[in-house]
C-alpha cells in the first residue's frame, strides 16, 4: 500500500517496474530479492504488485526473473519540459524543502562534463615501423611503482647496487582502489583480495581497517591511513605491501566520511576499533596535515613505523591546483602519488559536492605529469590514477599521458555484480556489494567475484597488449608518456595544450 | 608550407656502416665511403653523414666544433657567444668541395676550442658538462646556428644528400681517424634540412641509426628532465642523448647502457641466475623510461671505441665481421665484404646483445 505522503513533497519515480502479466508466474523471486519492498504478491488479486517509488533500478529483479517478465523502463512522466528548470532540478528541489537536509548520493559523477578518453584517439603502426603480434612475440605489461635512484652505485668490484627504494610490482598495471570494509561487505572484500593475488596486482583496504580474515593477502594488499585513523595500529601497517595516507577522494574532494552506525557492525566494528553501531565520521582534513610539511611528516612516521621497508602512497583528488600539490607530494618523500579524478566513485557523498568539485582526470594527470617532468622529479615518484577508468582504451590513453599504473574501483564493482544503481548510501545493496545485512552479502559468492575480476583484469590485459603491439611497443614503459601516440579529436587549443597533445591530422 | 625537421617529427629507414682498427692505426674515408655507397638503395638522398675518431691529433685536447649556420648574422651572435666562453685555438671555414650532387649548403665553419677555466669553475660543473651545456644554448637560443660535433679528436660531417657524394663534399679521403661510421638517410618527407642528417653526436658520443623507435616521446620527455633539450624531433637525437646521459652522468659502461635501452624480457630475466637475475631487474626497474622499443639498429662511436646495438626483438638487420685487427659492422654483408672479401668471422649478432669495438689499450 502507499504511504500517505503530502502533495508538496511528493516526487515521481524514476523509474517504472514493467511486469509482462502473460509471463509473470507469481513465483515471487523478485519479491525475496527486492530489500527495497518494491514487489509483493497481492492474494486477493492473485498477482505481483510494485511501488515503483522504492525502486532504484538495481535490475536484481530483472536478472533474477525465471520467466523474463520484468523490465524496468525509465519514467516518462513530466513536468513542463524546461532546458533550465529540468526534472531532476526540480525533484531534488521538492526533497530538499521537505526534509532542510543536503541531498545524498553514491558512485561517481554522472552529469554530462566532458569525458576527455573519448576525445583521444590512439596511433598504430604502418610501414615504417612494423607493428607486433602479441600472440607471436612477448608483450609486457609488468610494472613497478616506487621511487627511481638518481644515479648508478658501485661496489668495490664494479658490481652494480641496488640502491631502489622499496617498490610494488604489478604484473598488470591495474589495480583495485579504497573502497573500505564497511563502505562494501565482507564478501566483496575478499574477492577483490583474492583477485588481486591471482592477478599479481593489489587491491586497497579503504579507511576502514584490514578484517582479521585478510591478513593473509597481506603482500597484495594496500593499506589506508585516513583522517578517521579507523583501524590503524601497527600490525595493520606492517600487514600491506604499501600504506596509502588518504588526502581526499575525487567523488567529494575537500569533505570528509561518514559511515552510518547501521553499517556499523560486530566485525566493521571490531576492524574499525570503533564502538559497535557507532557513525564512523572521517574529518575533512587529517588534524595532523595542515599543511605540506605535516604531511611529509606523517610520510616519515610511517616509513619509520614500518623500517622504511613499504612505499608510501600519497592519494589526493584532483583538483585546480593538483599540479603543485604533486610537485609537494614528491618533495614529501611520497613514493607514489594517487590522483582521484571527479568521476571517481563513492559509497556516499553529498549530491552537490560530488557533482561540482574537483576536475577531470585527464586533465589533471597530464598537467601533474607535465610539472613533474618539469622540475625534473618525475623519477622520484609514480603516477596512479583513478577516477572512472572504464576500460582498457581508458588505460592505454591514461599511460600515454603519463601515468604508471590505474586504480579501478567502479569498473570492480560491476565486475562485481553492481549494477550502478547509485544507492550505496541506502545500505541495501541487492548485489551484496555495498551493504553489511548478512542475508545480502551472502548474494556475493567471493570465489566467483573474484573469478570475474580476474576475467575483466585479464581481458583488459590482452586488449592493451594488442594495442601496444599496433603501435609497435612491446613493454608498457615504452608506452609511459608517450603523448605522441595520442591524437586528440574535437578539442580546443587549449584543451590539447593542457593534455600535451596533436589534434588528429596534425 | 614543408616544415623544417624539428618542427615536426620525420620517420626514416637507413643504411649505417662502422668499422674500427683494433691496434689504433688510422686509415682515410676511403673505405666507409665505398661501403656506405654499396648500400646506395637504403638511402633517397635525403641525407647522409660520417663520424671519424682520432682526425684531429694537433688539437686533440681541444673541443671541435663544427657548426651550420643559416645567415651571417646567426655566425655573428654564435661568435659572440663563443667568445665569452672558449678560448679560440683555431677556427676556419670548414674544407669542402664544391660537387654538383651537393647543393643549398649553408656557411659550415669549424672551431678548436678550449673552455675558460673561470667559467667552468663558476658553473660548477665539469669541463664536458660545461661544454654540453654551450650546445645545446647554441643549438636552443641562436636561431640559424647549430653545433652539430663537439667532440674532441673527433668529427661529425653530414649533409642533405647521398652518403658517398657527402663524403666526397667533405674530402674525407684526407683525414685519418682509427674508427669511421657512416649513415644513409631515407626519411619519409622532405625536411631539406642538414641538421637532420646523421651521425647525430654530443660530445664525444656519435650515433647512426636505423630505424624507427616506438618509445620516441616516452624516451624524450624522460630524457629532457635531464637537461637535454630535443630539438630535431629525430629518434637518433634522443638515443645519442640517453647514451650521453647513462655512460658520462650515470657512470655507466656502453655495456651497462645497452642493457637500459634493449633490455631482456622479463621472461629471459625469470631464466637467469641469481646475481643476473637482481642486475637485470635493477636495470629495467631504475632506468624503465630509457628502454627504447620498436626497431632500430645503431652504431655507437665514442673515443677509443664502437658499439653496435640491435632492438630485442632485432627488427633492423645487423651484421659484423672481423678480420686481423680491424672490426666490421652495417645494415648488410655486401657493405663489409666490398671492403674485406675475405674475414676472419662474420656474424649477426642476437637483438639486444651489445656488440663492443675497443681499441686495445685505449686511445691517449
Amino acid at each position: 500500500m502507499r504511504e500517505f505522503v503530502s502533495p508538496q513533497n511528493f516526487v515521481p519515480s524514476d523509474f517504472e517496474v514493467v511486469r509482462n502479466s502473460d509471463r509473470c508466474i507469481a513465483c515471487r523471486v523478485c519479491e525475496r530479492q527486492c530489500a527495497n519492498e518494491v514487489h509483493w504478491y497481492d492474494s486477493d488479486l492473485g498477482k505481483m504488485i510494485s511501488d515503483e517509488t522504492k525502486c532504484v533500478n538495481c535490475h536484481r529483479c530483472v536478472s533474477l526473473c525465471p520467466t523474463r517478465a520484468l523490465k524496468i523502463v525509465k519514467n516518462n512522466d513530466t513536468y513542463r519540459p524546461s532546458a533550465n528548470w529540468t526534472g531532476p532540478v526540480i525533484d531534488q528541489l521538492i526533497r530538499q524543502s521537505g526534509t532542510g537536509g543536503a541531498l545524498l548520493s553514491s558512485m561517481g559523477n554522472p552529469e554530462k562534463y566532458p569525458i576527455y578518453w573519448d576525445k583521444m584517439l590512439i596511433n598504430a603502426s604502418q610501414v615504417t615501423n612494423p607493428s607486433i603480434d602479441p600472440l607471436r612475440e612477448p608483450m609486457e605489461t609488468r610494472v613497478f611503482l616506487g621511487k627511481k635512484p638518481d644515479a648508478i652505485e658501485r661496489d668495490e668490484n664494479g658490481k652494480v647496487i641496488n640502491n631502489l627504494d622499496p617498490q610494488l610490482k604489478l604484473d598488470v598495471p591495474v589495480m583495485f582502489s579504497a573502497m573500505s570494509y564497511g563502505a562494501i561487505s565482507y564478501n566483496a572484500h575478499k574477492s577483490l583480495a583474492m583477485a588481486a593475488k591471482e592477478l599479481g596486482t593489489y587491491y586497497n583496504t579503504g579507511e576502514g581497517g584490514l578484517h582479521k580474515d585478510f591478513y593473509q593477502y597481506g603482500p597484495n594488499t594496500i593499506v589506508q591511513v585516513a583522517s578517521g585513523r579507523f583501524g590503524v595500529y601497527k600490525d595493520y601497517l606492517e600487514a600491506g605491501a604499501a600504506i596509502e595516507i588518504k588526502i581526499g577522494q575525487g567523488a567529494k574532494p575537500g569533505i570528509g566520511g561518514h559511515l552510518p552506525g547501521q553499517k556499523v557492525t560486530v566485525d566493521v566494528s571490531q576492524t574499525r576499533m570503533i564502538p559497535m553501531g557507532s557513525d564512523a565520521i572521517s574529518p575533512a582534513p587529517h588534524h595532523d596535515i595542515y599543511s605540506i610539511e605535516d604531511l611529509r611528516q606523517l610520510v616519515f612516521t610511517l616509513k619509520e613505523a614500518t623500517a622504511y621497508k613499504k612505499p608510501v602512497i600519497v592519494k589526493v583528488a584532483a583538483v585546480h591546483n593538483v599540479a603543485a600539490i604533486a610537485s609537494g607530494i614528491a618533495r614529501g618523500g611520497a613514493d607514489i602519488i594517487v590522483i582521484d579524478g571527479f568521476r571517481g566513485g563513492t559509497g556516499a557523498a553529498p549530491t552537490r559536492i560530488r557533482d561540482s568539485v574537483g576536475i577531470p582526470i585527464e586533465l589533471a594527470l597530464a598537467s601533474v605529469d607535465q610539472r613533474l617532468r618539469d622540475e625534473g622529479i618525475r623519477n622520484h615518484i609514480s603516477l596512479v590514477v583513478g577516477g572512472s577508468i572504464r576500460n582498457s582504451a581508458d588505460i592505454v590513453k591514461a599511460i600515454a599521458l603519463g601515468a604508471d599504473a590505474v586504480y579501478i574501483g567502479t569498473a570492480a564493482l560491476i565486475a562485481l555484480g553492481c549494477h550502478q544503481c547509485r544507492n550505496c548510501h541506502g545500505g541495501k545493496c541487492n548485489w551484496g556489494i555495498a551493504t553489511q545485512r548478512a542475508d545480502l552479502v551472502k548474494r556475493l559468492n567471493p570465489e566467483i567475484g573474484a573469478q570475474r575480476l580476474v576475467n575483466l583484469v585479464t581481458a583488459w590485459n590482452n586488449e592493451i597488449k594488442e594495442i601496444m603491439g599496433g603501435m609497435g611497443i612491446n613493454s608498457i614503459e615504452s608506452l609511459r608518456g608517450n603523448r605522441l601516440m595520442l591524437r586528440g579529436i574535437g578539442l580546443t587549443e587549449k584543451e590539447l595544450e593542457i593534455l600535451g597533445i596533436k589534434h588528429a591530422g596534425e | 608550407m614543408l616544415m623544417r625537421e624539428g618542427e615536426v617529427r620525420i620517420p626514416s629507414g637507413c643504411a649505417i656502416s662502422g668499422m674500427i682498427s683494433l691496434d689504433g692505426s688510422k686509415q682515410n674515408g676511403e673505405d666507409i665511403m665505398k661501403s656506405i655507397a654499396v648500400m646506395h638503395d637504403r638511402s633517397n638522398g635525403l641525407g647522409g653523414g660520417f663520424a671519424a675518431y682520432g682526425i684531429y691529433p694537433e688539437f686533440k685536447n681541444f673541443y671541435a666544433f663544427h657548426v651550420f649556420y643559416d645567415s651571417r648574422r646567426a655566425k655573428d651572435e654564435a661568435e659572440n657567444f663563443i667568445n665569452e666562453h672558449f678560448e679560440i685555438a683555431s677556427m676556419s671555414v670548414m674544407p669542402t668541395k664544391t660537387i654538383k650532387e651537393i647543393t643549398n649548403e649553408p656557411m659550415i665553419w669549424r672551431y678548436f676550442l678550449k673552455p675558460l677555466v673561470y667559467k667552468v669553475e663558476r658553473t660548477q660543473v665539469d669541463e664536458d658538462e660545461f661544454v654540453f651545456r654551450c650546445v645545446m644554448s647554441i643549438n636552443t637560443k641562436i636561431d640559424g646556428a647549430y653545433v652539430f660535433s663537439s667532440g674532441k679528436d673527433m668529427g661529425s660531417f653530414k649533409a642533405v644528400g647521398y652518403p658517398e657524394d657527402v663524403g666526397r663534399f667533405y674530402r674525407l679521403d684526407e683525414y685519418e681517424g682509427y674508427s669511421w661510421t657512416a649513415h644513409g638517410r631515407y626519411p619519409t618527407n622532405t625536411p631539406g634540412w642538414w641538421g637532420g642528417a646523421h651521425p647525430f653526436s654530443v660530445l664525444d658520443t656519435s650515433v647512426v641509426h636505423n630505424g624507427e623507435i616506438s618509445s620516441y616521446d616516452a624516451n624524450r620527455r624522460s630524457i629532457e628532465m635531464f637537461g637535454y633539450k630535443c630539438t630535431l624531433l629525430t629518434d637518433t637525437e634522443a638515443i645519442a642523448y640517453i647514451v650521453d646521459y647513462l655512460v658520462r652522468k650515470q657512470g655507466m659502461t656502453h655495456e651497462d647502457a645497452a642493457h637500459v635501452m634493449a633490455a631482456p624480457f622479463w621472461s629471459t630475466i625469470e631464466n637467469m641466475n641469481e646475481e643476473e637475475k637482481e642486475y637485470y631487474t635493477y636495470i629495467r626497474n631504475a632506468y624503465a623510461s630509457l628502454l627504447v622499443t620498436g626497431p632500430f639498429s645503431i652504431i655507437v662511436g665514442y673515443k677509443g671505441g664502437l658499439m653496435a646495438l640491435n632492438d630485442r626483438l632485432k627488427l633492423r638487420s645487423m651484421v659484423i665481421g672481423q678480420k686481423g685487427n680491424k672490426a666490421y659492422m652495417a645494415s648488410e654483408e655486401s657493405a663489409i665484404r666490398i671492403i674485406e672479401p675475405e674475414l676472419d668471422k662474420i656474424w649477426a649478432p642476437l637483438g639486444g646483445e651489445p656488440v663492443i669495438f675497443n681499441v686495445k689499450g685505449g686511445v691517449e
